[in-house]
């Protein structure tokens, strides 16, 4: 092995590499861009869904309670609905849906009601249609609590507490800190995130380096040169890893001043428009943008070994290729292969065992939920990061023996 | 300088089972001679030509390039060795200075030395209008001067050509033609595989005519002729490989 010559090789390709158009897409302009355009979007349906539950305030009509004025008074003074006059054709008008729902109060209700008689409301809907569903939602919380009311006041009327009907209370309350929150929302995205940039950040220069050399007729320039194969092997994939971890670097940076600027600015502006969809949503991007520091360069402490083991896995792949469209035929299925078990890490309720620290990518992107949410487990820590490292040196290994082979340099 | 002792190289095939590249091939180049491996296409040049610049191991027999065996002293033969094919192109997204740069410093040239090698090569070649500027933009007249330059630029004692005169135009290829002369002029040992007959007339000191991985007949042009009864390289090729076209051989 010649430092030296590993050195020429690698300054060589990185200069090759950053001249190419492609490789400073999928680089420099993809991570860069894919973060702040995420959150963009989150933060346009969030606001988009907060204006549309301020717009779509529902049409109710009331039909007869004529004889009581009281539950029709309580019914359009404690609802967010709008009423219109009762009308013949409301079954036409729900069918249209120019009605989200009508209510029948039953003749003589506030007079049942004070006498402790029976009575009953009926509410006609569009079964099935989201907006009338919202009304029947509100009218139903009305008259439920308007019953909780008529029962507390016979209650007392009897000279009883209201816990004679509710013995207890039943409360939930958040109290783990907030990065934990954030965590958990964004915790399986992160890793996945980061593992896939990782992958598509050394896909083009691996196939390049290797397939593309070859299709150009540069691969037997190269070997007749007196450097080893070895170094030869060693700066081509040195400068694949480069690749790979610029991508996750950008995409870091880009991520960290998105959240740190963009995301409070858009929480605040989505929180002005004081509606109760709009204070959640402000509340989300909060969490979500907020992360334990520490647990997040951890993260990329386990992707390292992750960038080397995909660099060289790539490398023997796209080297095998007689040329750039063929390597392209075999890496790009890979992306499911990656894709999958990120995705299964994602997922909420896979939890991390020792079978598991043991397979690639997933171990990494489960191990990585738990880091950004504060959980350390030094053993699994030690086995997934120790096993990524013994896998990214088998690659390598692989990789520096494949280019030692006749058949696979020059197949034709 | 060049002393290739019984090389063969044998490709395994899954479909078609062992290929016989190259068979007890063995011939001697001195210093300031052209050796011309003369051969129809898959006769075993290209084999030939890149087990001599260890690109290739063999499978059995050996070869010595400037004193040092193509197997065990792979690097040093690589060191010692221009090889030009028409095959062997240029990195398109690097400028002709930033190649000889890249391939001076791998044959572990001082980077003074490589910055006065590429001068002089430049003035040689007359390259100083395009040397700054990327290979994927030359053309074809360019790309020959620069690869020229990069076989040359750690001033071998060996020089193999495989071909390089294939697809190019008249001009193109007599820059070549002419490029083969100076080096041997320049005392260098030179090795040059073509199937153009008309190339082997006018460049090789000594021919060997190889077939089927075999090296049928070697020797200078004036013995060919005697040997062979015949004038003209390509009766003489066709006498030595024994086989017409099919259809022209007489009943």
């Amino acid at each position: 092995m010649n430092w030296s010559n590993i050195f020429t090789v690698y300054a060589k390709e990185l200069r090759d590499m950053l001249r190419d158009r492609r490789t400073l897409i999928s680089m420099i302009v993809i991570p860069t861009l894919v973060m702040p355009g995420l959150l963009a979007v989150v933060t346009f349906i969030t606001v988009q869904v907060a204006k549309d539950a301020a717009a779509a305030i529902p049409t109710i009509m009331i039909l007869g309670g004529e004889d009581s004025p009281k539950v029709n008074a309580a019914l359009r003074s404690g609802t967010k609905v709008k009423f219109v006059p009762p009308a013949a054709d409301w079954k036409k008008q729900i069918a249209d849906k120019q009605l989200r729902a009508v209510v029948d109060i039953s003749s003589g209700f506030d007079r049942a009601l004070e006498r402790g008689e029976p009575a009953s409301v009926r509410i006609y809907n569009y079964s099935g249609e989201l907006r009338s569903g919202f009304a029947v939602n509100e009218v139903r919380r009305f008259f439920s609590d308007y019953g909780e009311k008529q029962v507390v006041a016979r209650l007392a009327e009897r000279g009883l507490p209201p816990s004679t009907l509710k013995p207890f209370d039943v409360a939930t309350e958040n109290v783990a800190p907030p990065e934990k929150v954030g965590g958990n929302i964004i915790g399986g995205f992160i890793p996945y995130f980061f593992l896939l940039l990782c992958f598509t950040g050394a896909m083009y220069p691996a196939m390049d380096l290797t397939a593309g050399e070859k299709e150009r007729g540069t691969m037997e320039t190269i070997l007749c040169s007196p450097v080893a194969r070895l170094d030869l092997v060693l700066g081509k994939f040195l400068t694949i890893l480069t690749a790979s971890l610029g991508t996750v670097a950008c995409s870091l940076l880009s991520m960290g001043l998105t959240f740190a600027v963009g995301g409070p600015l858009l929480a605040s502006r989505i929180a002005g428009a004081g509606t109760v969809a709009a204070r959640r949503g402000a509340e989300q991007i909060t969490a979500m943008t907020t992360l334990d520091p520490l647990g997040l360069v951890a993260v990329l402490g386990m992707v390292l070994p992750m960038a080397v083991l995909f660099a060289a896995v790539l490398f023997v792949i796209s080297l095998f290729a007689k040329s750039f469209k063929e390597a392209q035929s075999y890496v790009s299925p890979l992306i499911i292969v990656i894709i999958l078990p990120a995705i299964i890490g994602a997922l909420p309720g896979v939890d991390l065992n020792a079978r598991l620290a043991l397979v690639p990518v997933l171990n990494v992107s489960l191990v990585s939920k738990q880091l950004v949410s504060g959980i350390w487990q030094w053993d699994y820590l030690a086995l997934i990061f120790g096993s990524t490292c013994v896998y990214a040196a088998a690659a390598l290994a692989l990789a520096v023996r494949m280019f030692n082979r006749e058949d696979v340099i020059f197949r034709t | 300088m060049i002393e290739v002792r019984h090389l063969t190289k044998t490709f395994r095939d899954r479909k078609r089972g062992p290929i016989h590249a190259v068979e007890d091939v063995s011939f001697a180049v001195a210093p300031g001679q052209i050796y011309g491996l003369l051969g129809a296409n898959g006769a075993g040049k290209t084999t030939t030509l890149r087990l001599l610049a260890t690109l290739l191991q063999p499978t059995s027999g050996t070869a010595t390039v400037a004193g040092y065996d193509v197997v065990t002293a792979g690097a040093q033969v690589r060191a010692r060795v221009g090889f030009l094919a028409a095959s062997t192109a240029l990195y398109g997204r690097l400028t002709a200075r930033e190649t000889l740069q890249y391939f001076g410093r791998l044959n572990g040239l001082a980077d003074s030395e490589i910055a006065a090698r590429t001068q002089r090569l430049a003035d040689e070649l007359d390259m100083h209008d395009f040397l700054d500027r990327r290979c994927e933009k030359f053309s074809t007249g360019m790309k020959q001067k620069t690869s020229i330059a990069r076989t040359l630029i750690h001033d071998p004692a060996v020089m193999i050509f495989d071909e390089p005169t294939l697809g190019l135009d008249i001009m193109a290829a007599r820059t070549i033609v002419r490029f083969v002369r100076e080096c041997r002029d320049r005392g260098k040992t030179v090795v040059y595989s073509t199937h153009i007959m008309s190339e082997v007339e006018k460049l090789c000191d000594v021919v060997g005519i190889i077939h089927d991985g075999r090296l049928l007949a070697a020797g200078t042009l004036p013995e060919l002729r005697e040997r062979y009864h015949e004038r003209e390289m390509e009766e003489i090729f066709v006498r030595c490989v024994g086989a017409e076209p099919p259809r022209l051989r007489p009943a």
